[in-house]
């Protein structure tokens, strides 16, 4: 028979533990503000400001309007001017800059011959990401610059363009992104971090023993340790998505009801498995890293929040299916960004619901009052 | 004893950890309201024996009844009579004395209203009242036992297992702890307390001496030192050890074991007596005394020991 004395017990007894506990105290409420915060602010695929060396060979009026159009366009800063092309390659070294741009001599007169003019950028490609973005502004700046001349009937060859609207995301900002994926991501750390310890830490001190020997059933054990960090992590998504939405500009169009509602069945699946992992261990240094390796950075790497799930190779897309973080992050993206509702993450609703079932499951089964 | 009065029955109760035979098919009763003490060197079984009485550890073979209930086959529903003290301290450290108490009322369900009644009888006995808001890990060593203790007593179970709750124990405490077991034991309680102290054994109303996981023997404390009555005498002498080793060899000696400055002789008949002092002559030690003494326990678990060849 469950006891509801014996619940509270479990839970009120994790709180005080834990209000005692100032190590978990700041990681459970310190960490998520820092990380919104890390990310927010410092990592972001955003490439601006980028330092551009140019060679102008023509030094004309006409490549001096191409210099400024770079220079206004908001992402390039124009920092050298160079005589020779020869000049460039030290800079890159040194990662002086990242962009050369070579004008050529004959750049004014193919244009006022009507004939394509060639405009050579060279970018660091070290990092390929960011040259890809830089390659890609440089077009565009390129692309208006010639639209412009277009418009002056100065080149009679129409350069095919194409307008592009991006939707839900509209300034492509990463920062949209990121904050609804790292609600996702910072509940998975509470989950894994906190309750791996709980389980693992009553075996150590050798109060579980004492513990299996009372009439508590383990239901009672696992439900009343998770409560508390149940209450963590909700308001963690609170203070995360506050941050988001008021110190970075995030939009919320969704529904925050059906956020909680799906956010508490993911919370009860990771927080089951961190205790799942924790009983398994029966250490706290073991349990913590089990808990990095199968729930931390699955849903840090593997689950959409940094890297596309779309272009990894066939494999590893098929062990991101296992990745609960990897559903979660639609469902957060999808309320936050594009507002929907649960209409649209049916599924995911029900994937979140089965998860909070399987993580319970596990650790009840796993949790046993008995030594050894 | 009959069926009727054993509040706790062994039926070759044994658990195995791989190869290692820990517990070797203990069968025994205790009644109700006895005081019964297992007493063994470490290693012996004393704490894998109340694991599996205390329902924490299910045994290879064999049962327990406690009150009846199966411990192999239900042990969570004999939990709610039972009370368990680990030998490593299994109170949370990180919460105060009343919150430990307050925590394990909770979890066998004690009535809030007879709670803290409770409470206040136990803190009578333990003199714990003082440290109620102390966390119980700044508490010192015979301060923690009694808190262990009043966790155990705070659901009033019919059976309090201890396991060495004196082990590491300053004497006041100690006595502390015994008054309230014999309180406890006045009261209906039946007690069964691991120690490998032999000179509390004699509190015991019955003793089971435990050796690598086998019973070697069960009965009053006077009753096994009875058996060895007329038979033990300490021996004051100069070279004990040469002593000793003159006399083991004898057939009419049992054991010789050195005791402190003395040599405590077990002889396996008390007619002779004689052979000690003229061994020793003969030998060229100078013998300054040979008295017959009462035996004491740890007479009888050397006797027990010994005659089991284990030794």
């Amino acid at each position: 028979m469950l006891s509801r004395r014996r619940l509270w017990a479990m839970a009120r007894k994790e709180v005080i533990q834990l209000r005692r506990d100032t190590r978990s105290l700041a990681l459970a409420f310190v960490l998520p503000v820092l990380l919104v915060v890390l990310f927010g602010y410092a990592i972001t695929w955003d490439v601006d400001d980028i330092a551009t060396a140019v060679v102008d060979q023509d030094q004309s009026s006409r490549s001096r309007d191409l210099i400024d159009a770079f220079r206004s366009s908001g992402y390039f800063t124009v920092t050298r001017s160079l005589e020779r092309p020869g000049d460039i390659e030290p800079l890159l070294d040194r990662s002086a800059i990242r962009l050369a741009l070579v004008i050529p001599p004959d750049f004014s007169a193919a244009i006022l011959a009507g004939r394509p003019a060639e405009l050579q950028a060279i970018v660091d490609g070290s990092d390929a990401n960011t040259a890809s973005i830089i390659l890609g502004y440089t077009q565009a700046v390129a692309l208006s610059y010639s639209s412009a001349l277009r418009l002056e009937g100065r080149v009679r060859a129409l350069p095919a363009t194409a307008e592009s609207r991006v939707w839900y995301n509209e300034e492509l900002s990463s920062r949209n992104m990121i904050v609804p994926g790292l609600v996702a991501v910072i509940m998975m750390i509470i989950a894994a971090m906190l309750t791996s310890l709980t389980i693992a830490r009553e075996w150590e001190r050798g109060t579980m023993e004492q513990l299996a020997a009372t009439p508590v059933h383990r239901f009672e054990v696992v439900i009343g340790k998770l409560l508390p960090y149940l209450a963590i992590g909700l308001i963690d998504v609170v203070v995360v998505t506050i941050i988001g939405v008021l110190l970075f500009g995030v939009p919320f169009r969704g529904n925050a009801l059906l956020l909680m509602i799906l956010a508490t069945a993911f919370l009860i699946g990771a927080l089951g498995l961190g205790m799942f992992i924790s009983a398994v261990a029966k250490s706290q240094v073991l349990a913590t890293q089990l808990a990095m390796i199968a729930t931390f950075l699955p849903a840090f790497l593997l689950s959409g929040f940094m890297f596309a799930i779309a272009v990894m190779p066939a494999p590893l897309q098929a062990v991101t299916y296992l990745v609960p973080a990897r559903y979660f992050l639609v469902v957060t993206r999808g309320i936050f960004l594009k507002g929907v509702g649960v209409e649209v993450l049916r599924v995911q609703g029900l994937l979140m619901i089965a998860f909070a079932i399987v993580g319970l499951a596990l650790a009840t089964r796993v949790f046993q009052k008995r030594i050894l | 004893m009959s069926q009727v009065e054993a509040m706790v029955s062994l039926e070759r109760l044994t658990r195995r950890f791989g190869d290692v035979t820990a517990v070797d098919g203990l069968s025994f009763d205790v009644a109700s309201a006895e005081l019964f003490g297992l007493v063994g060197p470490d290693g012996s079984g004393k704490t894998t024996t109340l694991r599996m009485l205390a329902g924490v550890l299910l045994p290879t073979e064999g049962d327990a009844l406690m009150n009846g209930t199966s411990m192999a086959r239900n042990p969570e529903s004999a939990k709610p009579d039972l009370a368990y003290m680990s030998q490593r301290f299994g109170l949370y450290s990180d919460l105060t004395v009343r919150e430990n108490l307050h925590f394990y009322a909770d979890l066998y369900e004690v009535p809030r209203a007879e709670r803290d009644q409770r409470m206040e009888r136990l803190f009578r006995f333990s003199n714990l009242g003082p440290f109620t808001e102390r966390l119980a890990g700044k508490l010192s060593g015979g301060m923690k036992q009694k808190l262990g203790l009043s966790c155990a007593l705070i659901h009033q179970p019919k059976i309090l297992l201890l396991d060495e709750p004196t082990f590491g124990v300053d004497p006041i405490s100690r006595r502390d702890l015994w008054l309230i077991v014999h309180e406890m034991v006045a009261e209906g309680v039946t007690v069964i307390v691991s120690t490998a102290y032999m000179d509390e054994a004699e509190r015991f109303d019955r003793v089971a001496l435990l050796n690598e996981g086998r019973l070697l023997a069960l009965a009053t404390p006077a009753e096994m030192q009875e058996e060895l009555k007329g038979k033990v005498y300490a021996v004051v002498v100069d070279r004990l050890r040469e002593a000793r080793d003159r006399l083991q060899p004898l057939h009419q000696v049992e054991r010789a074991a050195v005791f402190g400055d003395r040599l405590h002789v077990t002889l396996t008949d008390p007619s002779h007596a004689p052979v000690i002092e003229t061994t020793l002559q003969d030998g060229g030690f100078s013998v300054r005394g040979t008295d017959r003494i009462e035996p004491s326990m740890e007479d009888v678990f050397i006797h027990h020991v010994s005659q089991a060849g284990v030794l």
